[in-house]
Formats: structure tokens, sequence, C-alpha cells
């Protein structure tokens, strides 16, 4: 497969749910519940298909969360379903304590996260979440960037031993990555080919590591290289991926749907700082500010998160160089 | 006999705040007569069965009154009682809120409002996996005024939760003062009964009585259950007794000395 044509992917939302019914079928012991979320999160099949193994909680995220640490302590494999933006600032308590203190293994799955929503306003954005959970001990924080990452996380996600996050969007993606493709939890993907030298190195998670991947391709065709990490954990951190990258490549930038303050960018850029790897880098996120009205995309391409913007800020920091 | 218990339990709890030279005196005074009944006459859980997922279930959502539950888990030989001697000291287990690194805690609570949803999960699990353990939890009436507590009964309504049986500690008084000075809350019962839930009163010192109300469960097939046990902050030491500044007051040498000569004469009593 050429990987500069990609093929388009379904809604990850369809992809979710229909992995969900696949799983449910062997397993009784998984639990889906919802805040009146169904709808939003293509449930309703599901709860068609497995009346028993859906739990309505009705519009409470708060009580969402701390039921299913219940049903969690009590065996069972729940899927706790609720637009990000809410489930991770409403219910950050409960995550916090009932989940991540208690240690209760609920896989809390934030549908429509980032920008997703787009002209629905920030009340319906998630670009805080990575930041608040990464300042939470005990909870793993995963963003997949196509349908394969999306159906592999939730599947790694059914016995994963510690609480975890999986936020992801709602509209198809493209597919980036070929069949067979390795995927664990904490490893990132590399998806450019293998050199002992880059000009960049692009870590990006979620749905922006396919502008990323368009970025290489474009800068690949004026002469520069560079190398793709489709960091889908944020944690556990891949400390082993970004060393690699970074220390191969001259300048690093970082790509996510997220603030720019507190997500992978500020993890990355601590890390290397901290890891000796001093390398120029750029933060490619939403900027503190009041959130432009757009649909996803141009809302990603308002603060420089597509092909254009990237090869752009590449260039401009392999043009500037290490401050010596 | 149960009295003596709480009598023992009253002790340990006073021990524990002197040594550690922190707690909750006032609110693990007045819930230590209900965990007595709870864990000594109702509930099945001990060290033995506490990884079966069929005995009954405890959350302690009035997580700062972890004193008393840690009092009664000793005894009950969930871990030495000199364990608790580490109480709130550099690198315990024993923090000043329940923790399930200690053995026989079930969930980690302190931040008010937690506990009645927890509770809500697993007792719905235990209806969908039709076993017949119960869950019980312990709320402090200030912690009322949370949101949560309201989203968690609207949901134990919803599935019929009859094996759930929340108990509110009804002591009246909160860190700040009177609760109905604070944020007017009654009339509880009424609320709660208007949210779905089998409503009883009880003195939630006197033990024939707790036993009693106890044995009734469930008050009403398909109904969640919730006690409000009338209490005293600070129940059992006369300068204690209906205190707001006991709420967390450490006592000093001398009030702890009077406070066990007061127990000792409770216990006197008891054998006449
Ligand atoms: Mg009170």
């Amino acid at each position: 497969m050429s990987k500069s044509q990609l093929s388009l992917g379904s809604a990850n939302l369809d992809i979710f749910s229909k992995t969900l019914i696949d799983l449910a079928e062997k397993d009784q012991d998984i639990l889906v519940v919802t805040s009146d979320s169904r709808a939003s999160g293509k449930l309703t099949p599901f709860g068609k298909k497995f009346p028993n193994q859906m739990i309505e909680i009705g519009i409470a995220e708060q009580n969402l969360v701390g039921i299913s640490a219940g049903l969690a302590a009590s065996g069972k494999k729940v899927f706790a379903i609720s637009p990000a933006c809410f489930l991770t600032a409403r219910a950050l308590e409960q995550i916090k304590n009932d989940i991540a203190y208690s240690n209760r293994p609920v896989k809390i799955i934030g549908i429509s996260a980032g920008v997703s929503y787009g002209s629905l306003g920030s009340t319906h954005h998630s670009l805080h979440d990575f930041a608040v959970l990464q300042a939470i001990h005990n909870i793993d924080i995963v963003a997949p960037a196509d349908n394969f990452e999306t159906i592999a996380a939730i599947r790694a996600s059914v016995d994963h031993p510690r609480p975890i996050y999986i936020r992801f969007g709602k509209k198809p993606l493209l597919n980036l990555h070929e069949n067979g493709t390795h995927f664990e939890i904490g490893k990132a993907i590399l998806l450019t080919p293998k050199r002992e030298q880059y000009d960049v190195a692009f870590i990006a998670t979620g749905e922006t590591v396919a502008q990323a991947y368009f970025a290489s391709v474009g800068l690949s065709e004026l002469g520069i290289t560079s190398c793709v990490l489709s960091f889908h954990s944020i944690r556990p951190f891949d400390k082993e991926a970004v060393e690699q990258a970074a220390s191969r490549s001259k300048v690093v930038i970082t790509v996510e749907e997220h603030s720019i303050n507190g997500g992978l960018g500020c993890h990355i850029a601590s890390f290397l700082m901290e890891a000796g790897i001093f390398r120029p880098l750029k933060i490619a996120g939403i900027p503190d500010e009041h959130t432009i009205t757009g649909n996803q995309l141009e809302i990603f391409r308002h603060y420089g998160i597509t092909q254009e913007g990237l090869m752009e800020s590449a260039q401009n920091l392999l043009e500037k160089g290490p401050d010596t | 006999m149960l009295e003596r218990k709480s009598i023992l339990y009253r002790k340990l709890i006073l021990e524990m705040i002197l040594n550690a030279n922190a707690g909750h005196t006032g609110g693990s005074l007045s819930c230590v007569d209900l965990l007595n009944v709870l864990y000594n006459h109702v509930m099945n859980i001990s060290p033995e069965n506490f990884a079966d997922i069929n005995r009954d279930h405890y959350i302690h959502s009035k997580g700062h009154s972890v004193e008393a539950l840690y009092a009664i888990l000793a005894e009950k030989g969930f871990y030495d009682r000199e364990e608790l001697n580490s109480i709130e000291k550099y690198g315990s287990d024993f923090i000043g809120h329940p923790s399930r690194s200690v053995p026989g805690i079930e969930q980690n609570t302190g931040a008010l409002g937690h506990g009645l949803s927890v509770a809500v999960g697993m007792a719905l699990a235990a209806k969908r996996d039709g076993r017949n353990n119960r869950v019980f939890t312990i709320m402090g009436d200030g912690e009322l005024t949370e949101g949560s507590i309201w989203e968690a009964s609207t949901s134990a309504a919803h599935y019929h939760l009859d094996n759930l049986v929340a108990i509110v500690d009804r002591n009246s008084l909160q860190i700040s003062g009177k609760t109905e000075d604070i944020m007017a809350m009654e009339p509880l019962e009424e609320k709660f009964s208007a949210f779905g839930f089998a409503v009883r009163n009880v003195n939630g010192h006197s033990i024939p009585d707790l036993i009693h109300i106890f044995e009734e469960l469930p008050f009403q097939e398909g109904k969640p259950n919730m006690i409000i046990a009338h209490t005293i902050k600070g129940k059992g030491i006369s300068f204690m007794e209906n205190k707001v500044e006991w709420h967390h007051h450490v006592p000093s040498e001398q009030e702890y000395r009077i406070a066990m000569q007061e127990l000792d004469e409770a216990e006197k009593k008891l054998e006449e």
C-alpha cells in the first residue's frame, strides 16, 4: 500500500460500537454504561442486541463514573461512555477517586473528543483531558489515530489491568496502518520507514496523526526527511520511542487535538529536557485562547494542525536551527 | 455483648486520635454504634470471606470518620490492633481516610458524595448476577448537600435496588455548625421517600433498636432502603457531645484521661 494515498475508513464511532458488539458476544461480563449517550455514541444497536449488558444512568456523569466503579469492583468489565468534554470535567473527581485512586479498572471512553463537536463550542470541546488525567496517578490515557488503532485499543482495554481512558472523535478516519501492524498500549507506532537520521520528528496523537503524516509526505517532496510516530498512548509514555525519534532528528514537532498546555507536547518537551536531548521544538495544538468557531478541520487549519501548517512549522524550525 | 464493644471502640478511637494528633472525633463517635451493629450482627463480612464476591459490602462514604472503621476492622481481625499505632504517621497505610491499602476496606473515600454511587454499582452488579448479598453505606448528614447523592438516589430507585442499604448518620452537625443552618435539607425523610427509598428512622445509638431495624430489611420489595439514624456527634463523652468544635478537635492528655474515665464508668454500669 502506498501510504501517500490513504483509504478512508468508517466513522470511528461505528467501528467502536461494532467492536463492542463483537466483544460482548463472547464475554457476558462486559457492560456498557451510558449517560443518555447511546444515541451520540451510536450504541443503540448494542443496547438492542445486549439489553442485559447495557446500563443507562441518564444525564449524570458523576453518577455514571461512580456506578461504573462499583460495577467494576464486582468483577464487571465496564465501558463508561460519555462525551469526553463532560466525562473528564464534571466527573473528574469520580475518575480521580472512585476509579484511579481506588484502582477500579474501568474503561472510560470519551467520545466526540477534542474539537470534534466543532462549532458547538467550548462546552463541548475536551482540550483539557490529557492535562488533567496526566496529573492523576493510575489511569492510562489513549487517543487512537484511526479505525485500526481504535479497534485495537478497545480490544486491549477489555482485560487491561489498570483504569484506562480512551478518547476519540466521531467522523470517518483515514486508514493509517497496514494489516498486521502490532498494537500495544504504551508503545508508539512508527508510521514512516526507519532511518538513521531525519530532519524532522513528528510525534502526534489521535486524529492529528493523519495530518502529521501528510506533512511528512509533503516535506519529503521538498527533500526534507521526517519520521511520524503515532503516539496513541499518552500514558504509559513510550520514552524509548520519543528518545529514538528525537535523537535521530534535527527538530521535533508534537501534534495534538488538545490545549498546548499540559498535553502531549508539554510532556515530551519536559522529557527531552530531562533526558538531555535538546532539539528545537514546536508544540502544535490549541493555544490558550477562545477557540475559533468552525468544524474540526477548520479549527485544525486555523491553528496550524494540518499538513500545510505543520510543514510550515517544520521549515521554520529547521531554518532557525538550534540556538547555539 | 455489643454495648461493651461500642465502649471498646470508643476507647480505641480516642487513643488513635490522641496518638495521631489528628482525626475526626465527633463523627467517629456518632457512627460507631451503627458500624458496631453492622459488622458484628448484620453484615456478612470477615477477613476470611473478604475476597468472596458473595459476601456483603460496606462503603464508608463519610470517609473522614475513619477512626471508627479502623477500630472495628482491627477488632474483627483484619489486622493487628498495634498497626493502628502508625495511623497518619509517615509512610503508614492507615491514612486519615479509608483506603484499600488497609485490609477490610472496600473503596477509597474521603471526598464526600461518592459512596452512594459506588454502592449503587455494587448493588446493581449483585442484582444482575442474581446474588443476594447486600451493599451498605453510611453517609454523613452534611454530605447530603452534594448533588451526586441525589443522582445516585435516582438510579437506586430506578433499578429497584432493595439490596442497597443507605444510612445517614444524622448528628445534625457539620464542620462549620448546624446542618440546618448551613444548608437546610429537611424534611429528609420526605425527600428520600420522594426519590424512591423506603425510609426508616432509628435511634443510631440504641443497639436493640438498630438490630431491630436491620432485621426488617428489605423494608419494601423493589425499593432501596434508607435509614436515617439519629445520632449525637461526640456521643459517649459528656464534653464532646453535640459540640461542633469536636468535629476534628484532638483531646489534650487531660481530656483524654477524663474521656477514658467516663468510658470506664459506662463499662461498669453495663456490668451492673
Ligand atoms: Mg454530621
